[in-house]
């Protein structure tokens, strides 16, 4: 122990409210704690990996000759689609993680401590984006090996990655929030499951919208999940840069306008 | 900066925790129904109370944990509902789950905490190498705290409450499920704390617990403060301690009684088949006259025992009632302080 005394408590200066700086700062320490974790547990890496690998394989070798006439012509339409579902179901471990965690001691540290109360939230969601990197590089890399090249050429191609690793980021908002308000983990990943069908399958990622009836038509034209597909096809395809990119972009900000202040407040009334 | 900016009362740098009518429910049960509580800076405040009885809710919104229903609490004059943010710069809380990182080392848990609070990189991790030394943790600093025992994860978590050197330390039942030898080194840590001039305020379901540690007690139960004082004066309000003697010859039992009698000079209650004697003990002094007399007397004892008034007699003293749900180590409340075999 110290053996100076202590600063008493009425002499110390104090503010009462975290500063950006401060909420930043605290984010990016929490997120930190988030590598750790990875790093420490890389088995929890293990659908990140073998999703990539396996869905790739599976949807292409089976819906390419239906689709497209064979494998190789269905692989610029299913690469961005499977690129998008997998990433965003990965985003869906960020809130069944979030859940666990929140259950777990040490959330009550970090309760009492004098952070930005954003902190903890904001910091897992920057970690997992670590995750959507990894399932990103591999879903291009198992395209590459089944002969999928890239018309829009290595440097769209990145610019898509990235994009859609900030559109998961948003989307696992989404799922923070399920991972907030459920009282199980198990619940979290129930409400997430069904929700992220909805938006994946009922898209342009798999198959080609005009095959659907109208009234579907009409659903997958406004999901914002077909404006991130497209828009990750006309970037990796054609190397160029269109309105759904704006559509998404505009989407992903949404999303984060409603859900971030909605989670937030939901784990602070938890509090 | 002073105080007195925050528009607080001026006497309130002298209490580190004040606190009226603090009421918490949870659905029907009412947690905590009413406590007051006044701690004074540089003090050690015991909270005392069986399981279930409200200490750890009181804690928890103390520590801005938890809302309260009603009442108000101050933490050196800043309250705990509009000044959060600023109780929390002044406390460190400790609570009966460790509340530290299973899956991270003992140096990467101090060192997130430490950065958290606003330390530098290099800074983090002196700190906590520095911290895992003090707390005797420094060969196990790399090790996942999976490995760890209950002891070394009390002592982590207490050390992760010191980083930012707070005034005031929460410690909710910092030994329950501790074996003696390390609950015996968790009260030397936190008289060193008290020391450098923190306040500790803790919670026990142990009488003595409180006794070793604490300045002045709180006894809480269902919900309430059903008594508060120096330990000295509660100890006294509940009776002394009881001498218990075991004679050789059991025969001997009434010539026994009387020199016990008239030694300690009260009534003494004898159980003659075990050749037991009884007898309260006011002056814990007056037992060596008693082993003079006895020798003298041709009594030879067999054994000999002094036990403390355990928190069953606390109870049943302040409420009325007894603990309801005895706690689970409720042996460790009967202190046989000193045990003697002939």
């Amino acid at each position: 122990m110290n053996d100076y005394p202590l600063t008493p408590g009425a002499q110390r200066a104090l503010k009462n409210h975290a500063s950006v700086g401060q909420s930043l700062r605290n984010s990016f320490t929490m997120a930190y704690r988030g590598l750790l974790k990875i790093r420490r547990t890389p088995e929890q890496l293990f659908d990140v990996t073998l999703q990539p690998i396996l869905f790739t394989l599976m949807f292409t070798y089976i819906f390419g000759g239906a689709i497209s006439g064979n494998v190789h012509n269905y692989l610029p339409v299913i690469i961005p689609g499977i690129l998008v579902q997998t990433v965003i179901t990965t985003s869906i471990v960020t809130g069944v993680q979030l859940r666990e965690d929140m259950d777990k001691g040490v959330f009550d540290r970090f309760k009492s401590l004098p952070i930005a109360r954003i902190a903890p939230l904001a910091g897992a969601l920057l970690a997992d984006t670590v995750r959507y990197a990894i399932a990103t590089a591999l879903t291009f890399a198992m395209g590459y090996l089944m002969g999928y090249r890239p018309h829009g050429g290595f440097g769209h191609v990145v610019i898509a990655a990235v994009f859609v690793i900030a559109s998961s980021w948003a989307i696992s908002w989404i799922f923070a929030f399920f991972g907030v308000i459920a009282r199980t983990a198990s619940s979290v990943q129930g409400i997430s499951v069904i929700v992220l069908f909805l938006l994946t399958f009922l898209s342009n990622a798999f198959v080609p919208v005009k095959t659907m009836p109208g009234w579907l038509q009409w659903f997958v034209n406004a999901n914002p999940i077909s404006h991130l597909v497209t828009a990750v096809r006309d970037l990796v395809n054609a190397g160029s840069i269109g309105g759904d990119f704006g559509i998404a972009l505009m989407g992903a900000a949404v999303i984060v306008a409603i859900f971030a202040p909605l989670t937030v407040r939901a784990y602070m009334r938890r509090t | 900066m002073e105080h007195a900016s925050k528009g607080s009362a001026p006497q309130s740098g002298v209490w580190a925790v004040d606190a009226s009518g603090l009421v918490k429910t949870f659905g029907d049960n009412r947690a905590v129904d009413g406590v007051d509580l006044r701690v004074r800076a540089g003090t050690v405040y015991g909270v005392l109370g069986p399981n279930g009885a409200g200490k750890t809710t009181t804690i928890s919104m103390l520590a801005t944990l938890l809302r309260p229903d009603a009442g108000t609490a101050r933490i050196f004059g800043h309250d705990v509902v509009k000044e959060a943010h600023i109780v929390r710069q002044l406390i460190g809380v400790t609570g009966q789950y460790a509340s530290v990182d299973e899956t991270l080392s003992a140096t990467e848990n101090l060192v997130v905490f430490s950065r958290l609070l606003g330390l530098g990189r290099a800074e983090a991790k002196r700190k906590a190498s520095e911290l895992l030394e003090e707390f005797g943790l420094a060969e196990a600093a790399k090790r996942p705290l999976k490995n760890f025992s209950g002891g070394m994860r009390r002592r982590l978590d207490l050390a992760a409450s010191l980083i930012a050197q707070p005034p005031l330390i929460f410690l909710d039942e910092p030994t329950t499920g501790l074996d003696p030898r390390t609950r015996a080194q968790m009260w030397d840590t936190i008289r060193r704390l008290v020391k450098t001039g923190s306040t500790v305020m803790l919670t026990t379901q142990y009488l003595d617990e409180a006794d070793q540690l604490a300045d002045r007690i709180a006894v809480i139960d269902r919900g309430r403060v059903v008594a508060e004082g120096a330990v000295d004066e509660l100890k006294a309000s509940v009776g002394s301690s009881s001498l218990h003697l075991r004679i050789q010859e059991g025969q001997l039992i009434e010539r026994a009684r009387r020199i016990v009698e008239q030694v300690l000079g009260a009534q003494s209650v004898i159980s003659p088949e075990a050749g037991k004697i009884t007898a309260p003990m006011a002056d814990a002094d007056r037992v060596a006259d008693l082993l003079i007399a006895f020798r003298q007397g041709g009594v030879r004892l067999a054994e000999m025992s002094v036990q403390k008034p355990t928190l069953d007699e606390v109870f049943l003293t302040l409420t009325g009632h007894g603990v309801k749900e005895p706690p689970a180590q409720s042996s460790a409340d009967r202190n046989e302080t000193e045990v003697m075999q002939a």
